[in-house]
């Protein structure tokens, strides 16, 4: 590990690279390195820059807001924020998951495997494959999806579609592709016409077919550029996610489980009603992001990653053939009992998006989604947790309401939060073992990119941005000479260049 | 012979009595409006109904009709005016669409919408206002009170009760219950009262009954304001 990598003694006295804003990711962060004379790493950081405020400006609103006010935390998965807001205040009109309408619990399931599909269809098409296909160094001019789109134009536009698809699925369920409604306390505020249902059955066979496609093409990616990519910013870590009754892959609703790098249980089915007695946040003074740890393991051992590779290591079984059979090609691959590659995110977010469109056909062919059943009503509590495997991992909402049915205290630890750690880690490692020593340049920087890339961070989320986008403003002469420059800092400091 | 004004060049016959607000509206004619609701006394608060009538502006719902009177109601200038109105009522409160449970049924949001209001074009106030959940059934959000008085009204005029009044002047004006604690749960007010449902805005609301409806379910997701306004409060022009 490299952990004495977080903080260098004589600071002052050390050159500093920054990559601000990291690009391709959601929100904005950054990242220093402090190299000496000889270029050696001696520190290496993530930095979350932003300011969240959600669970301060929740307080005060009554309960039923929570699903459509806290949604707006993000706009990649307010999916997953909506159904973890609803899962929590089913509970404050005293329903459990077991007791929630049939359809409304499929509805649910509908919509959220619609939004895991289409934000990681997002992440690996628009956001990703530019790194994976044109290679880490490659010219800035390629790393983007227009590039992919030029030279694997099928690649591309599969993306595209495939991310469409995922939003239409959304948009049928709650009204709207973006921040929509739909989940209310107690279930969902309306079904599936039959229009809607056989819409998106129409083309669900050929997002099967191209999610197929996907999983083989990172599975070549990744076993043609070996070792590289089983070692590059790999950590052996602890794995946490929600998993199902029977072990299987689950992203809805399940209790948690935990194994550490050797694959052993830390522990199993605990109901995330009790999460605060199994996991902490460490509050460190040089980010906004805190940093979960598993109690029992404690602060200096007891961090965790979450997201598609760790719900893929901790999972039995995938319910869904096709899905299952790349799990097992997945895991033969390594032939460890976890996986510890950290570019095996992409692996296994890819087998994620096969399992939801298999999930998708599976409940589109299922009359329970157009049922009436909708809503139930059980006595009214004062506190409710939501918990849910969001696309980057699991995602906790906890509300306490007074008996005005006004929101007292919040609570969220949020996916991203709890692979900050791990990114930090591969951070360092990717500064120290591929970085130090050497004349940096732009492309090389964009290694420790690809390093936090593969985790899909949404720091967004994690901290709730602000509004802090570097701006460069030019003023060029009528023939394109350059006569003023402002920049402006992320931190809101203003520079004036005149070149 | 039947009296008639004219607006915006078009002839249009009136009773007496009737205001050009009703004469316009029997017509057929929109002239946006949130304060006035026909079958409650005018109160000409809201001034977004603002017209010329004769070269002067006047309140089209507090204005009687006249023989002869020559009425501009959509004109660039009018429009720019209510625009402007609209504006200043969004930043004098809390008005935060994307979350708000009224979004999609909220006249506010549908008279913006109607008069391409794109921003919020002066400075947001942000005041500090309270949330009065305190009644079991029925809620007051003051951030969204645009102090029509429709509930004020409601009150005293259909349900016989007097729970609202309008306290205060100026930017220091705002909505009083009528109960020594200053809290909804303190007075009479029920969730059948009209009162309850009349908020033109999400400031009056039954409580957890928000999102229920889908979205492309609600009032304003495939009609505007002047053809809701039209068929529901004179149903003979809402074919």
């Amino acid at each position: 590990m490299y952990e004495h990598l977080e903080t260098a003694e004589n600071r002052d006295s050390l050159k500093r690279v920054v990559v601000d804003p990291v690009s391709r990711v959601e929100g904005h962060g950054k990242v220093t390195l402090l190299l000496d004379e000889n270029n050696k790493v001696q520190q290496a950081r993530l930095h979350i820059v932003e300011f969240r405020g959600f669970e301060r400006f929740i307080q005060g609103r009554p309960y039923w807001e929570l699903p459509v006010l806290v949604q707006r935390l993000c706009g990649i998965c307010p999916v997953s924020h909506h159904l973890a807001a609803a899962k929590a205040i089913d509970q404050l009109v005293g329903i459990d998951p077991e007791n929630l309408p049939v359809s409304a619990d499929k509805l649910r399931r509908l919509l959220h495997f619609g939004q895991v599909l289409q934000s990681h269809a997002l992440h690996f098409f628009h956001l990703s494959s530019p790194d994976l296909l044109f290679g880490f160094e490659s010219d800035i001019s390629k790393r983007s999806v227009i590039a992919v789109l030029g030279e694997y134009p099928d690649i591309g536009v599969q993306g595209v579609k495939l991310r469409k698809y995922g939003q239409e699925v959304i948009r049928m369920v709650s009204g709207k592709r973006v921040h929509g409604t739909g989940a209310i306390a107690g279930g969902m505020n309306k079904s599936l016409s039959k229009a809607e249902r056989d819409y998106l059955l129409q083309d669900i066979d050929q997002m099967i077919a191209w999610a197929a496609g996907s999983v083989a093409l990172i599975k070549k990616v990744h076993c043609t550029n070996l070792p590289y990519y089983d070692e590059f910013a790999t950590l052996r870590t602890n794995y946490l996610s929600l998993i199902k009754p029977d072990g299987a892959l689950e992203l809805y609703h399940g209790g948690i489980r935990a194994k550490n790098e050797r694959g052993e249980t830390i522990m199993d089915q605990v109901d995330y009603c009790k999460y605060n007695d199994y996991i902490h946040e460490e509050v460190r003074s040089w980010t906004y992001m805190k940093f979960p740890y598993l109690l029992s393991l404690g602060q200096e051992n007891g961090w965790y990653r979450v997201g598609p590779l760790a719900r893929v290591n901790n999972c039995d079984y995938i319910d869904t053939p096709l899905a299952e059979a790349a799990r097992v090609e997945f895991k033969a691959h390594s032939g460890e009992a976890m996986v510890h590659s950290t570019l095996a995110y992409h692996w296994t977010r890819l087998i994620e998006v096969l399992h939801c469109a298999e999930s998708i056909k599976e409940l589109l062919n299922d009359p329970d989604i157009m049922g009436s059943d909708l809503v139930a009503q059980g006595e009214k509590r004062y506190e409710g947790i939501g918990v849910i495997e969001a696309p980057r991992g699991t995602l906790f909402h906890h509300y306490q309401v007074d008996e005005n049915d006004i929101v007292t205290k919040a609570n969220l630890i949020v996916s991203t939060t709890s692979n900050n750690m791990a990114m930090n880690e591969s951070v360092r490692q990717v500064a120290a073992e591929y970085l130090s020593g050497r004349e940096l340049t732009e492309p090389l920087l964009n290694n420790l990119e690809v390093a936090i890339r593969a985790y899909d961070p949404c720091l967004s989320c994690a901290t709730h941005a602000v509004g802090k986008m570097p701006l460069q403003l030019e003023l060029v002469d009528a023939e394109g000479k350059l006569i003023d420059k402002l920049v402006k800092h992320s931190d809101g400091q203003i520079e004036r260049d005149n070149a | 012979m039947s009296k008639t004004i004219t607006i915006d060049g078009k002839v249009i016959p009136f009773e007496e009595g009737q205001t050009i607000m009703d004469a316009a509206m029997a017509a057929g004619v929109y002239i946006p409006h949130l304060c006035h609701q026909p079958e409650f006394t005018p109160h000409g608060s809201c001034k977004l109904c603002t017209v010329k009538v004769n070269g002067r502006n006047c309140s089209a719902c507090t204005f009687p009709a006249a023989d002869g009177q020559d009425v501009l109601n959509h004109t660039e200038e009018l429009i720019e005016d209510r625009k402007k109105i609209t504006q200043m009522l969004f930043v004098e409160g809390n008005h935060f669409c994307p979350s708000c449970e009224k979004t999609g049924n909220c006249q506010l949001q549908a008279v913006a919408y109607h008069l391409n209001m794109l921003d919020n074009h002066f400075p947001l106030f942000y005041p500090d206002r309270e949330v009065d959940a305190s009644h079991d059934e029925v809620m007051v959000d003051h951030n969204r009170c645009i102090f029509c008085t429709l509930c004020v009204r409601a009150s005293h005029e259909k349900d016989g009760k007097d729970v609202f009044a309008i306290s205060g002047r100026g930017i220091h004006k705002h909505l009083i219950v009528n109960a020594e604690s200053g809290l909804l749960k303190d007075t009479d007010v029920a969730a059948t009262d009209q009162a309850a449902h009349i908020c033109p805005t999400g400031a009056i609301l039954i409580k957890r009954t928000g999102y229920q409806v889908p979205i492309g379910q609600r009032i304003y997701d495939h009609q505007q304001i002047d053809q809701v306004s039209l068929a529901t409060e004179h149903p003979k022009h809402g074919e």
